[in-house]
């Protein structure tokens, strides 16, 4: 069975998590040569609430399209990192917001804390292109799709008039990235 | 040739592709989660077809409507989950007997009742072919990827419109709401199966006419006149008395169906012939299922998948073959034991049957099918 590398990304209802999970199926699977399966969940609410999406990435099938053992997640929210942690493997990447998750798991992985919100607000002026940032820095950080892929990814999924935003919050994350490397 | 479009697609985005592949032109419904993306995607695309879209009061409304569109002589559908699945059962055994072709799709969540609206099901199997009071024929395809569930809702317009009968489409929450690269295909890659029209002049036109094991359906409004009703009819539709056409019409209802299973039954086999142990499931628990097959027999287990696509008519030839070929049959599925009881059946204790089920609205996973199969090597 060919290698399978996991994403979850995670935070609350309204975040932008699912989406972020979406651009990076594309990314691999529309845009880039590989397979790609996403997955998600969350609760009955439309805003708040845990929430988390999946993505498998594989050169070939994939079969159960949930996570197993994740390489790679991003916790937006401190209830998101507590309760959905655990699965992530060994060697593995735990990203998380670090003016919103204070307290952090412990584990036999790497755990990098950055201001992803913070940034958003700062240098962009609006918190709603958080989770492209946040998409950058997982692509930066794993390399499991390129560049060009993510950002032909997110520009076919975001509104015209919204094009340079999302543009430049997928460079800061880029770059913001290999500061943490 | 047309150059083929790769796209990331949600289940429910898929089977709105399939539907109107198929050439469906009427949707009537209520949405309900985790099935409402398909009403919202038909609601986006038939408009611009010259097709209907019509939300309703309620899911009974939503079945009642569509039955209306196929007499009328549209390939129609309607969507929806387990509790709006139990409230539109009357108007499937109205469809049974009337013998009107329609396509039902029901994205499966926890129940019973309102239960677990965004958690994965597969609590709706027996429903399927019981829900529904009489003596009725049941078709209900289990797609287990997003590519198959736009390829087994073509399926399920073709075998309605061929059998002039409801067919049922059951995936889970998992597969309605997963996105998968699917290819949107191009006329002509699948077959797309049109009604019968009927041959003589309406005044000789009897939609339940006896030459036929299935009569041609005229739609409403083209000049054929007749009469439908959910009584015991007659040739011309109207109500009878008469023991022996009551007797003759419930059992070619089931009878077409039947002497039709072999074309109907679609089955994968994945690792079965050398399969000591096999599993038998369906949708997203499959998926796991062959992720548990691989790694047995990485291990060197000698572990096996029946995995059917039509889950009813149950795939009783396949299941009695494996039943006497194998050590046991295990039968994982999201609900307590619905599947396992069909396969005990049909086994008739040739093999230990062992169903293992799951109802927290969390999958069941690869290592959990691979302990189970390991008990039994």
């Amino acid at each position: 069975m060919s290698e399978r590398y996991e994403i979850r990304f995670s935070g609350s209802g309204g975040q932008g998590m699912i989406l972020a999970g979406i651009i990076m199926a594309e990314a691999a699977a529309i845009y880039g040569d590989k397979n790609a399966v996403q997955s998600q969940s969350y609760g009955p609410e439309s805003r708040g609430g845990a929430s988390k999406a999946e993505v498998i990435i594989s050169h070939g099938p994939i079969d159960y399209p949930k996570a197993t053992a994740i390489d790679c997640m991003l916790a937006m929210t401190q209830e998101a990192c507590t309760k959905y942690h655990a699965d992530i493997k060994s060697g593995g990447i735990l990203l998380v917001d670090s003016e919103e998750v204070k307290t952090l798991p412990k584990g036999d992985f790497k755990i990098l804390s950055f201001p992803i919100i913070g940034t958003a607000r700062e240098e962009l002026g609006k918190t709603i292109v958080a989770n492209i940032i946040s998409l950058g820095m997982i692509a930066e950080l794993t390399g499991v799709v390129t560049h060009e892929a993510v950002e032909k990814a997110v520009l076919s999924r975001v509104p015209p008039a919204f094009l340079d935003l999302n543009k430049k919050a997928l460079q800061i994350g880029f770059e913001k990235a290999k500061t943490l490397k | 040739m047309a150059e083929k479009k790769k796209k990331l697609l949600q289940g429910n985005e898929a089977c709105v592709e399939g539907a109107i592949y198929a050439g469906c032109r009427f949707y009537s419904g209520y949405p309900i989660t985790p099935s409402t993306e398909i009403a919202e995607g038909m609601s986006v695309r038939l408009p611009k077809l010259g097709g209907k879209f019509i939300q309703m009061e309620d899911e009974i409304g939503g079945i009642a409507a569509a039955l209306g569109g196929s007499l009328a002589g549209l390939k129609s559908m309607t969507a929806t989950s387990g509790p709006g699945f139990s409230l539109k059962q009357e108007c499937i055994g109205y469809a049974c007997l009337a013998e009107i072709p329609l396509v039902i799709v029901d994205v499966m969540r926890g129940g019973p009742s309102t239960g677990y609206p965004t958690g994965p099901s597969q609590s709706d199997i027996m429903q399927a072919k019981w829900g529904t009071h009489g003596d009725h024929p049941a078709i209900a395809l289990t797609p287990s990827t997003v590519p198959e569930i736009l390829s087994e809702t073509i399926r399920a317009f073709n075998l309605a419109e061929q059998f002039r009968t409801p067919v049922m489409v059951l995936y889970d929450e998992i597969l309605g709401h997963m996105r998968e690269p699917v290819t949107i295909p191009n006329p002509g890659d699948f077959v797309v199966e049109d009604r019968a029209k009927p041959e003589v002049k309406p005044e000789e036109y009897h939609p339940y006419d006896d030459k036929f094991l299935i009569a041609p359906l005229a739609p409403f409004g083209s000049g054929y006149r007749f009469h439908v009703t959910g009584l015991n009819h007659k040739q011309d539709g109207f109500p009878t008395n008469d023991s022996k056409m009551i007797r003759e019409n419930n059992e070619r209802i089931m009878r077409k169906v039947h002497v039709n299973r072999e074309s109907i039954w679609k089955n994968e086999e994945v690792m079965l012939d050398d399969a000591e142990v096999a599993i038998f499931t369906i949708g997203s628990t499959a998926r796991s299922a062959r992720f548990a097959v691989n790694e047995l027999r990485k291990a060197g287990i000698k572990a096996g998948l029946l995995r059917p696509l039509t889950i009813w008519p149950f795939p009783e030839r396949a299941v009695a073959e494996l039943s006497s070929r194998v050590k046991a049959i295990i039968v994982p599925e999201m609900n307590l034991g619905q599947m396992t009881l069909e396969v005990e059946r049909v086994a008739k204790g040739r093999c230990a049957v062992e169903g293992r089920f799951r109802v927290d609205g969390e999958p069941i996973t690869p290592s959990q099918i691979f302990h189970e199969v390991r008990k039994y090597l």
